[in-house]
C-alpha cells in the first residue's frame, strides 16, 4: 500500500537529527544508571536500535494528535519533541522533569505533546488510545490518536477488545506495534512465529478484525516514515483505524537483565565501518542498526557528508551532555509535595 | 539452625512440594528462566517442562487457566509478576477462583497458590510498586498470606500449597534478598496463624511483610526510651489470627497497626474495628494506624521515601499515643497528612 514518497534532504536530515538525539539521550539514561549511586534504582527501558520507528511515526503526526506509549517511552517522547532536559529530569524524578517526578524513567508523561499516558502495564495504553481517537471522532475534528506498543500486547486481552471496538466505530487510531525481537532476515516481510503467540503473523489478527494492516521494516528509516505517512493520512481521512507492525531486530545492548552500552558510547565510524565496531554489535551495525543503516545511505548517495554527520553528532552530544547537567542540578520534589495531585484542587 | 535468603525459602518450598506431589505444577511469565527475581530459577531443569510452563503476557487467562486446572485435578502455583498486573486477572480471581467452592455448594476445590511481589522503594512508579492486599482481604474464598522473613516465605508457601483453598501468596520486593536464620527448615505454620516476635508490656504493634522490620527497629527505639512494645507479625492476612492480636492487647492495653499500603481503607481499620469490638474496655489509648498516605506510589526517591512508612513514622506514632515529646527532631513532612 506504500505509495512512492520523496524526502528532501532537509527532511532527511531532520530524521538522522532525531535518532541521534534518541540514541545519545538513551545512552546518557544507561550513564545516569551506571555511573551514579541510586539514581535509577529499578528497571529501566530504552529504545535504542528502535529509533526509525518512533521518529517515522512522529514524523507523521501534527501537533494536535494524541500519543500513547509504553514504559518504552523515552524515544517517543522526544520523536514527538519532547525537550532533552525535561525528559532526562523525569527519568531521573526531578522537579523539573515533565511530570515533576512523579512518573519516573517508565511515565514521561507529556500532554503539552499529546502524550497522555505511558503504561507500565502490558497493553493499558491500547483501550486508552481508542478512547482518545472515540472523543475526536464525536468532536468531528481530523486528529488521529497513535498508539506504540510492543508485541507482547497482542498476548493481553485487551488489545482485542479495543481493535474490535476501534474498527467497529471507525475510530481514527493508528496502533503501532514494535515487534522488537525480530530475526533480521524476518524483517522485510514472511511469516514471523513467536514462542508466545500463535499468530503466523501480527498482521493477521488485526486483519480479522477488519482492520487495514502493514508490516514495514522498523529499521529503515525512510521505509517507515512512508509506510506512518501512509497510515497517518489513511486514519485521518475518516477510514477508521490502521495497524502498522514495525519489525525490529533486538539491539545486543538489550539483551541482559539492564540494558548495556557494549564496546561503550555509541560511535559513529562503527556505522560507517560496522566491522570496526565491538564484535557483538558487529552484525546488528550491518543489518539492524537504524542509525548505522540510515548514515550509510546518506552518505553514500550524497545528502550528508561524513563531516556533516561528525557535526550534528557533536552538536546533539553537546545538547545530550547539557540536558543531563540541568537534570542533574534540578532540586528533587520536596517530601512533603507527596499527597499533591492526587485530586483536582 | 540454618541462615536462608527470601527467595530461596520459596523456591525450596516449591522444589519440596514439587517432590512430593506430582499435582503440582508451576506456571507464569517468564517461570522457566526464573521470573525477574530468580524465584523460580532451576525448576524447569529440575521438573521439566510438562510441570514448569512458561505463559504468554496474559495474566487474566493465567488466573482462569490455573483455576480451571486447579478444578479439574491439578495443584498449580500460578506467579503474577507485580501485585499491580493482578488488576488485569480480577474477574477470574474474584469472580471464579474464589467463589467455585461456595458457588458449588461444596462439591469444588481450587486448591491454587498465586505468588505476587509488591511493594514500594525500587522508584519503579505508579504501576510497579503498590501493596494491594486489603482488596484481596476482602474477598470471602480467598486466603491471603503476607511472610516477612525466609522462615516464613519457606513454611507458609509450603502450607499455601497443601491447602484446598486458593491462596494469595504476597513476597514484598524488598525482603527477597534478605537473610534470615531458619531455626527449623521442616516447620509448616499453620495459615491463619500470627506470631509474637517480641514481647512487651506497654502497648502492642500489629503488623506483616516488610513492616515488621521497621516495627522491630522502633521497639528497639522505644526500649532505649523504657517502653516495651510487642510486636505481631500477622504472617496471614485472610484468615486474620485476631485471637493472638486480642491476647497481646488485652495484656498491653494499647495497639497500633503497621502497614505499607495506604492507611485508608487498609487493613489496618480491619483489625482496629475488631479489637474496638471485643477488647474496647482493656484499651487505656485510642488505636493508632500507621500507613501510607492517600496516594499512588511516586518515583522520585526523596517522593518515594516521604511515603513509604518506616521506623520514624512508628516511633512518633507511639509518641502521640503515648503523649511523649518527641525524641527525634526530625518531623515527618507527611505527618499530619498522613492522619
Amino acid at each position: 500500500m506504500t505509495q512512492p514518497h520523496s524526502y528532501s534532504v532537509e527532511a532527511k536530515r531532520k530524521f538522522l537529527e532525531q535518532m541521534l538525539t534518541i540514541r545519545r539521550a538513551e545512552e546518557q539514561v544507561i550513564h545516569f544508571a551506571t555511573d551514579h549511586e541510586d539514581l535509577i534504582r529499578g528497571h529501566f527501558h530504552v529504545y535504542i536500535g528502535q529509533e526509525a520507528s518512533g521518529v517515522g511515526a512522529c514524523a507523521a503526526l501534527g501537533p494536535d494528535d494524541y500519543v500513547f506509549t509504553t514504559h518504552r517511552n523515552h524515544g517517543h517522547v522526544i520523536a514527538r519533541g519532547g525537550e532533552l532536559g525535561p525528559v532526562l529530569a523525569e527519568i531521573i524524578g526531578r522537579t523539573t522533569g515533565y511530570n515533576k517526578g512523579r512518573g519516573g524513567t517508565f511515565h514521561v508523561i507529556a500532554p503539552h505533546l499529546g502524550i497522555l499516558q505511558t503504561s507500565g502495564v502490558v497493553g493499558g495504553c491500547v483501550p486508552l488510545a481508542a478512547g482518545a481517537a472515540f472523543s475526536i471522532k464525536k468532536r468531528g475534528t481530523r486528529q488521529v490518536s497513535l498508539v506504540f506498543f510492543g508485541d507482547g500486547v497482542l498476548e493481553e486481552g485487551a488489545f482485542y477488545e479495543a481493535v474490535n471496538l476501534a474498527s467497529l466505530w471507525k475510530l481514527p487510531v493508528v496502533f503501532v506495534c514494535e515487534n522488537n525481537d525480530v530475526a533480521r532476515e524476518r524483517r522485510k516481510g514472511g511469516a514471523s512465529p513467536s514462542d508466545s503467540l500463535a499468530a503466523r503473523q501480527l498482521t493477521d489478527i488485526s486483519n480479522a478484525f477488519s482492520v487495514p494492516s502493514v508490516t514495514a521494516d522498523g529499521a529503515d528509516m525512510l521505509a517507515m516514515a512512508a509506510a506512518m505517512g501512509d497510515a497517518v493520512s489513511k486514519v485521518r481521512g475518516g477510514a477508521g483505524p490502521v495497524f502498522v507492525e514495525s519489525r525490529i531486530t533486538r539491539w545486543p545492548g538489550n539483551a541482559g537483565t539492564f540494558p548495556a552500552l557494549l564496546g561503550g558510547d555509541y560511535r559513529l565510524d562503527w556505522a560507517l565501518a560496522p566491522s570496526s565496531g565491538p564484535k557483538e554489535l558487529q552484525d546488528w551495525l550491518q543489518h539492524s542498526d537504524p542509525v548505522a543503516l540510515f548514515v550509510r545511505t546518506l552518505v553514500a548517495n550524497g545528502a550528508m557528508s561524513k563531516a556533516d554527520v561528525e557535526a550534528m553528532d557533536a552538536r546533539i552530544r553537546k545538547a545530550v551532555a547539557e540536558a543531563a547537567s540541568f537534570a542533574l542540578a534540578s532540586p528533587a520534589p520536596k517530601a512533603e509535595c507527596a499527597l499533591e495531585h492526587i485530586f483536582a484542587a | 539452625m540454618t541462615q536462608m535468603r527470601y527467595v530461596d525459602g520459596l523456591r525450596r518450598a516449591i522444589e519440596l512440594e514439587m517432590e512430593r506431589d506430582q499435582r503440582v505444577i508451576v506456571l507464569g511469565e517468564d517461570v522457566g528462566v526464573g521470573g525477574p527475581f530468580g524465584i523460580t530459577v532451576g525448576l524447569l531443569e529440575r521438573f521439566g517442562e510438562r510441570r514448569v510452563i512458561n505463559t504468554p503476557i496474559s495474566e487474566d487467562s493465567i488466573m482462569g487457566l490455573a483455576t480451571g486446572a486447579a478444578l479439574a485435578g491439578k495443584r498449580p502455583i500460578i506467579e503474577i509478576m507485580f501485585v499491580d498486573f493482578i488488576t488485569l486477572a480480577m474477574s477470574q480471581l474474584v469472580n471464579h477462583t474464589a467463589k467455585l467452592r461456595f458457588m458449588s455448594g461444596g462439591q469444588l476445590s481450587v486448591p491454587l497458590v498465586i505468588r505476587v511481589q509488591q511493594g514500594a522503594g525500587g522508584g519503579w512508579g505508579a504501576h510497579h510498586s503498590q501493596s494491594l492486599e486489603a482488596w484481596f482481604h476482602h474477598v470471602p474464598g480467598l486466603k491471603v498470606v503476607a511472610p516477612s522473613n525466609a522462615a516464613d516465605a519457606l513454611g507458609l508457601l509450603r502450607a499455601a500449597i497443601r491447602d484446598d483453598d486458593p491462596v494469595l501468596f504476597i513476597e514484598h520486593r524488598g525482603l527477597h534478598f534478605r537473610r534470615d536464620e531458619v531455626s527449623d527448615p521442616d516447620a509448616i505454620p499453620a495459615l491463619g496463624t500470627a506470631k509474637i516476635l517480641r514481647g512487651g508490656k506497654d502497648l502492642t504493634i500489629i503488623t506483616y511483610s516488610k513492616a515488621v522490620w521497621d516495627a522491630l527497629a522502633a521497639a528497639d527505639e522505644l526500649a532505649a526510651r523504657d517502653l516495651s512494645a510487642e510486636v505481631i507479625d500477622l504472617r496471614s492476612l485472610s484468615p486474620l489470627d485476631m485471637d493472638t492480636v486480642l491476647g497481646s492487647v488485652r495484656r498491653t492495653s494499647r495497639a497500633l497497626i503497621v502497614h505499607e499500603a495506604v492507611r485508608q481503607g487498609g487493613l489496618g481499620a480491619e483489625i482496629a474495628a475488631h479489637i474496638q469490638e471485643t477488647a474496647f474496655d482493656w484499651l487505656d489509648a485510642p488505636m493508632h494506624r500507621v500507613g501510607a498516605p492517600f496516594a499512588p506510589v511516586p518515583a522520585s526517591p526523596v517522593l518515594e521515601q516521604a511515603f513509604v512508612p518506616d521506623t520514624r513514622t512508628i516511633v512518633a506514632a507511639v509518641e502521640q499515643m503515648l503523649g511523649l515529646a518527641p525524641a527525634s527532631s526530625t518531623e515527618d513532612p507527611l505527618e499530619r497528612r498522613r492522619a
